[in-house]
């Protein structure tokens, strides 16, 4: 249903309340604005050098939140890289013949969404170490968002290949491939495709969950972040600190939008494009795009 | 299992803050989602702008962003919430109005239009048509992803324990530097307290969607 069949287009009258409406709202709205930007100014933040050291490479500021962002992006790119992997392997797996197989990959699956990100996290990071595995902040980050993201995956990619038509399935079996090559000639070709714009989406999940990092004591943008403000509150007190955590934030969303919008054109090429299997709505589900452990138990 | 009996009173208080903060935070970003739901499908542009910045911002924010900024962000408009406990329901219901908003919206557009025209045909206002025709029925088919929103709040519920709430993540780490020798009691006696949670949640999830559930 579109929105359009909820309402009227507004006449005359309804325009002019609109309008009135919109004006009051947007004085208000102002008014909120202003009175923040009045108590930031009493408080001295909006001061130009507070503002110029974000900028100043003198200062180190711009190379540490460029490292901090590489080191983000870094762990989002192997997390991805490994958990998409995975995730097939899980959900070919997942679809198996065999119930020795299918039944303990199931399992797996279940375990590592119903857990909370952060303690899967804890877990590498804490235990693992006591076994003889050894770890470092990121490889436990990684790890542990791998964990996850791999089970959130394979169920994403076993809907894809479900849903492709049951046909090409059977004419596939009927020109007399086996099992695996109908899989991997047929079946997952032409998920994979349909799942791009998903695939995309995740990974926004995936940045957004490697800011979990920060309570674990990897360096990524947003630790990169409070340790300038300690090390800066130790030379200059307090001045910079809300400075630096704009900053941070506005890179994360900036970031995530950009990826946001490839998400959405990837998913209208994959619209037009015949070789993927006319997908319909493919979206992440409200509680996946919230990370951190989405997904039912 | 020594450390079970011995620390059962901060395992207990731990689960319950975890509880309460999942269960207060829930009630708020639902009224706050269905509130921006609502504004998403409005006549009003600039009420349409507005719910879309603030999904599409929140949406691409990570959730410890949203806490650090409640937390050390908003004192410099010399604002502060009195506990740290509000701070992380404020965080935690903020960030999941923008995802209740997305689950209802799709909810509302998978309502027939012909209901909508039914409505408007019989003079309903738009607040009327949606108030007692589209979102009773959006609600009801959107029980499921609703109820996995709440169930991924009730995991996100353990990032609290980063800006010093004491939840059950924050008990686990209190416990695993106490009981190294025992960590992996530890871990099992946290996730426990989680499944305590999400298990019979996806329960009552289930039952309630077959029993509202509309035959289309």
């Amino acid at each position: 249903m579109s929105t359009s069949v909820l309402f009227d287009l507004p006449g005359p009258r309804a325009r002019r309340r609109q309008l009135v409406g919109t004006v009051v709202g947007a004085l208000v709205v102002a008014a909120l604005v202003g009175l923040a930007l009045w108590r930031l100014a009493a408080n001295g933040q909006l001061e130009p050098d507070r503002w110029a050291v974000l900028f100043d490479p003198a200062s180190g500021v711009p190379q540490a939140l460029w490292q901090g962002l590489l080191n983000t992006l870094a762990v989002a790119a192997v997390g991805m890289v490994l958990a998409t992997v995975l995730g097939a392997l899980l959900a070919v797996g997942r679809l198996s013949d065999h119930a020795w197989v299918r039944i303990p990959v199931g399992v797996v699956i279940e375990l590592f969404r119903a857990v909370p990100l952060l303690i899967l996290i804890l877990f590498c990071l804490l235990f693992l170490p006591t076994v003889g595995v050894p770890m470092t902040a990121f490889r436990a980050l990684v790890l542990g968002l791998t964990l996850y993201n791999m089970a959130v995956l394979a169920e994403i990619f076993r809907a894809g290949i479900l849903s492709v038509d049951r046909g090409q399935r059977e004419a596939a079996f009927a020109l007399g491939m086996r099992k695996t090559q109908v899989m991997t000639l047929v079946l997952l070709p032409q998920a994979v495709r349909r799942m791009l714009p998903v695939l995309v989406a995740q990974l926004v999940v995936l940045l957004k969950d490697s800011s979990l990092g920060f309570i674990v004591g990897y360096v990524e943008l947003l630790r990169t972040a409070r340790s300038l403000v300690e090390f800066f509150n130790f030379s200059f007190g307090s001045q910079y600190t809300f400075q630096l955590y704009v900053a941070a934030a506005l890179v994360y969303i900036v970031v995530n939008v950009v990826l946001s919008q490839v998400a959405r054109s990837v998913e209208k090429r994959t619209r037009r494009s015949t070789k993927a299997a006319a997908a319909k709505d493919v979206e992440l589900p409200a509680d996946v795009q919230m990370g951190g452990g989405g997904g039912p138990v | 299992m020594q450390f079970l009996s011995d620390n059962s009173d901060l395992l207990w208080g731990a689960f319950l803050t975890t509880l309460s903060l999942a269960v207060v935070s829930g009630l708020c970003a639902l009224v706050l989602g269905t509130v921006l739901a609502g504004m998403r499908v409005s006549p009003v542009p600039p009420l349409r702008g507005l719910a879309t910045f603030y999904v599409e911002v929140f949406r691409n924010t990570p959730l410890t962003v949203v806490f650090f900024f409640l937390a050390f962000g908003i004192v410099q408009i010399d604002l502060q919430f009195p506990s740290r406990f509000l701070t992380a329901v404020a965080a935690l219901s903020l960030y999941t109005a923008a995802f209740v908003c997305e689950a209802l919206r799709s909810g509302i557009n998978s309502v027939p239009a012909g209901q909508a025209e039914a409505a408007r045909a019989l003079g309903l206002t738009f607040g009327q048509s949606l108030r007692q025709v589209v979102l009773p029925q959006a609600f009801r088919t959107v029980v499921p992803p609703l109820g996995n929103v709440w169930i991924a709040l009730a995991k996100n519920t353990s990032i609290a324990a980063g800006f010093a709430v004491t939840d059950l993540t924050a008990a686990l780490q209190r416990l695993a530097n106490a009981n190294a020798d025992q960590l992996l009691a530890v871990f099992a006696a946290v996730v426990a307290g989680y499944l305590v949670i999400t298990l019979p949640s996806a329960w009552l999830i289930r039952v309630v969607e077959t029993r509202v559930a509309i035959v289309r």
